[in-house]
């Protein structure tokens, strides 16, 4: 993991102690409150409808044992005992004091963390993959190019003010688990003929009230050109992005009113004058980051004795052997495994955790994956490189946690943002629809029959949820004062991204888990063996779902 | 007269800015002395306003650094201009004529910019701040230039980003 040094301290010191006077001057008086707005969102900090929330990067997903007991700190001394992972990998808290928040800042800093450009029209916390590094699809480790890019733009002068946020996600593997298509800028990791390092780039991808999927504009951009080629797309969409309409802001409505190949030769002429400067990356540059992210310790492990053991107690105990199937993934080191932590238990807020969880999940990080752990951006959290020997033991201390559900992809695995609940945006609540199809579901055999099922919901057009990109997409809508529930089908984040298209009209909150039970129906009817909801659902189109959820009842 | 901020001191303004007017850039008057005018009356009067030394250009928000271009360093003095503090294309605009018109004279922020952008304005190329709210304490804001000093990527202060030279 990237560790900080006296220089990353002190750009951090200063950063607070300017965001302290900047909120000693709001408070006072000096500065107007429109003036204040974006230099807080620019520390994280917005005004919601119940309180302030507090946004804190965890840059590409990746915190460690210390940093999560000081989120666990904060959580019970400045909030109300828990925070949330964001689908952007961010913790955020609800319930934070507005003139304690240079203080809580102070602390973060204490383990190199921050609420820096994690709101506000600038480039926000850069995602990625959650089994970087770990994954045995991986081809080229995307967390150095993450950590460069965090660097270069972290206060970045040039685009601190840009036409709206800013968002980039980078992956490395064969399997997409960045949705790097539905970023601003998408980054992939490729080899060339020449067996060089370097990216595939897409741009315009986003979601929101206008949702796009990202167009590549070049194939392959090589490593070292990563911060000056990055540096050309932001100018072009600083100077030439739309400003008088905060809807169409979005460098994805740029790209689409010049063309992408437009939009590209634009970059491209720009970036003749940058490529040579620099900013060109230096060899030993990438290699101080590789540096940061090689292996720990791994022990020479016997993978067939491990897995033997495994499957014992996975056939002594059921329930172990659902989490394996469904928590557990493959490592690429022999004789360790990957284990994702459910932040989905039913009846709880997807993606909320409370202190005293998040202290246990140091805890086994300490105990069981080197002291590191991961978000994901589906609101659940990762122990990276936990031996399989060591597997039973940590179930168990995951089942007393409560992390322990074993419905990782599963149409239980929501993501779902805070809507009405805590967002002063919302057209309608999300969580107890959540909650009400977690009900729905509960009988996990079933729950499994079905396979991998991404299901999204998101509280208005924002798209905080993902809905556009969900298999099953829920999206709150208001209709007179009241709340409504559009659904649409067909979505996907991953390599073969696509949007969902909007079934019919929209239903009321006590109608979803019910409805949501025909559209599977009409799967697990319509589905050959071993087809994924995604797969049926592109083969047979919405007639079908769209027959059996509008039919007459009679 | 008006002050301004000027590498880092408070100095009087010697400089004004002519406003857009409505109507034709080439029926603008020009009044005598130092003088910034808009982009668009330079176009127009390029060949009356040549000779004059005392004259400087300024761009607003929507207007390019390419229309300045290699012009630059005729002018003592380039401005660009703010209409909103949350329009960022002005620090695109500097420092494209710093770095890529080779401007060394004085290029100022004018308009509506805060004084927490100063510190970023300064990484950018800009060297002179006049405010239009006539309320600004400058005292204080001159503060603001130094409230980050160290940093991570290239601009026009320091055009070697961190990586380069870390020890
Ligand atoms: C509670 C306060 C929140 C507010 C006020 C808020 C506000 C917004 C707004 C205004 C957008 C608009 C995007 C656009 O027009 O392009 C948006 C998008 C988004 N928000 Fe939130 N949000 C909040 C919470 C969250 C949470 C809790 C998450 C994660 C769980 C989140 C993640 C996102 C994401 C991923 C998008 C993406 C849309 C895109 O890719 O274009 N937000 N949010
Ligand atoms: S999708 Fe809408 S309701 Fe949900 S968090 Fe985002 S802005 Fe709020």
């Amino acid at each position: 993991m990237y560790i900080y040094d006296e220089y990353d301290h002190s750009i951090l010191r200063q950063r607070i102690a300017q965001f302290r006077d900047q909120t000693a001057r709001f408070l006072a008086g000096d500065l107007k409150p429109e003036q204040f707005l974006p230099l807080r969102l620019q520390n994280g900090l917005y005004v919601q409808r119940l309180a302030p929330m507090l946004r804190i990067n965890v840059p590409y997903g990746m915190v460690n044992s210390a940093q999560l007991r000081k989120l666990a700190h904060i959580a019970r001394h400045y909030d109300k005992g828990y925070c949330h992972v964001s689908t952007r990998q961010n913790i955020q808290y609800n319930w934070p004091d507005l003139t304690e928040v240079p203080d809580i800042l102070a602390e973060l800093a204490e383990v190199g963390m921050h609420g820096t450009q994690s709101s506000g029209n600038c480039i926000r916390n850069t995602t990625s993959d959650q089994f970087a590094g770990v994954a045995p699809d991986e081809m080229i480790d995307p967390r150095p190019y993450c950590e460069i890019i965090r660097q270069w733009s972290t206060f970045h002068p040039e685009f601190a003010f840009l036409p709206r946020k800013f968002k980039i996600a980078v992956t490395g593997s064969t399997q997409d688990r960045a949705a790097v298509q539905v970023h601003d800028i998408g980054l992939q990791l490729v080899h060339n003929d020449q067996g060089e390092v370097g990216f595939k780039v897409y741009v315009g991808g986003g979601l929101g009230r206008t949702p796009v999927i990202g167009v590549a504009i070049r194939e392959f951009l090589p490593e070292e050109d990563l911060l000056s080629y990055l540096e050309a797309i932001l100018r072009v969409y600083n100077l030439f992005g739309r400003r008088d309409n905060k809807y169409k802001a979005r460098i994805k409505i740029l790209v689409r009113a010049l063309t992408p190949e437009v939009f590209a030769q634009k970059v491209e002429d720009e970036w003749q004058h940058l490529k040579d400067g620099y900013s060109k990356l230096t060899q030993e540059e990438i290699t101080r980051a590789k540096g940061f992210f090689t292996a720990p310790a791994y022990e020479q492990l016997d993978n067939a004795a491990a897995q033997a053991a495994l499957d014992a107690q996975a056939a002594d105990s059921v329930a172990f052997g659902k989490w394996l199937q469904r928590n557990v993934r493959e490592h690429k080191i022999a004789g360790y495994a990957s284990v994702t932590l459910s932040l989905k238990p039913t009846g709880v807020a997807p993606g909320d955790i409370t202190d005293s969880q998040l202290e246990v999940i140091a805890d086994l990080a300490d105990q069981f994956s080197f002291g590191e752990a991961r978000t994901t951006h589906e609101q659940n959290i990762v122990l990276a490189d936990v031996k399989k020997a060591d597997l039973f033991a940590l179930w168990q201390a995951c089942k007393t946690a409560g992390f322990a559900t074993p419905n990782i992809g599963t149409i239980t695995d929501i993501i779902c943002c805070p809507g009405g609940d805590f967002c002063s945006l919302a057209n309608a609540k999300s969580i107890p629809i959540a909650e009400a199809i977690q009900r729905q579901f509960e009988d996990l055999d079933y729950v499994y029959d079905l396979g991998d099922i991404d299901l999204n919901i998101s509280g208005c057009m924002n798209a905080c949820g993902h809905h556009h990109v969900g298999h099953i997409g829920i999206l709150g809508v208001d209709k007179s004062g009241k709340e409504f529930y559009q659904v649409q089908l067909g979505g996907n984040a991953s390599n073969d991204a696509s949007l969902g298209d909007v079934l019919g009209p929209s239903f009321g909150a006590d109608d979803m888990p019910a409805v949501i039970q025909k559209i599977v129906d009409v799967y697990v009817a319509n589905r050959t063996d071993e087809e994924l909801f995604i797969d049926t659902y592109r083969r047979i189109g919405a007639a079908p779902f769209k027959e059996k959820v509008y039919a007459k009842a009679n | 007269m008006q002050k301004l901020i000027k590498d880092g001191q408070i100095q009087a303004d010697t400089w004004t800015l002519l406003a857009k007017a409505e109507g034709e850039a080439a029926a603008v008057e020009v009044p005598a002395g130092q003088v910034i005018i808009p982009v668009a009356v330079w176009h127009a009067q390029k060949d009356a306003l040549q000779q004059r030394t005392d004259i400087g250009v300024w761009l607003d928000s929507d207007e390019a650094a390419d229309l300045i271009g290699a012009d630059a360093n005729r002018f003592p003095v380039l401005a660009v201009n703010f209409p909103l503090f949350m329009d960022g294309r002005a620090f695109s605009t500097a420092r494209l004529l710093r770095e890529r018109y080779g401007f060394t004279g004085e290029l100022r922020a004018v308009g509506n910019f805060i004084r927490d952008q100063l510190c970023y304005l300064r990484r950018c190329g800009v060297n002179a701040f006049a405010f239009a709210d006539p309320e600004t304490n400058l005292e204080d804001a001159v503060k603001s230039l130094s409230d980050l000093q160290e940093y991570y990527q290239a601009a026009v202060d320091q055009p070697l980003p961190l990586f380069r030279r870390r020890a």
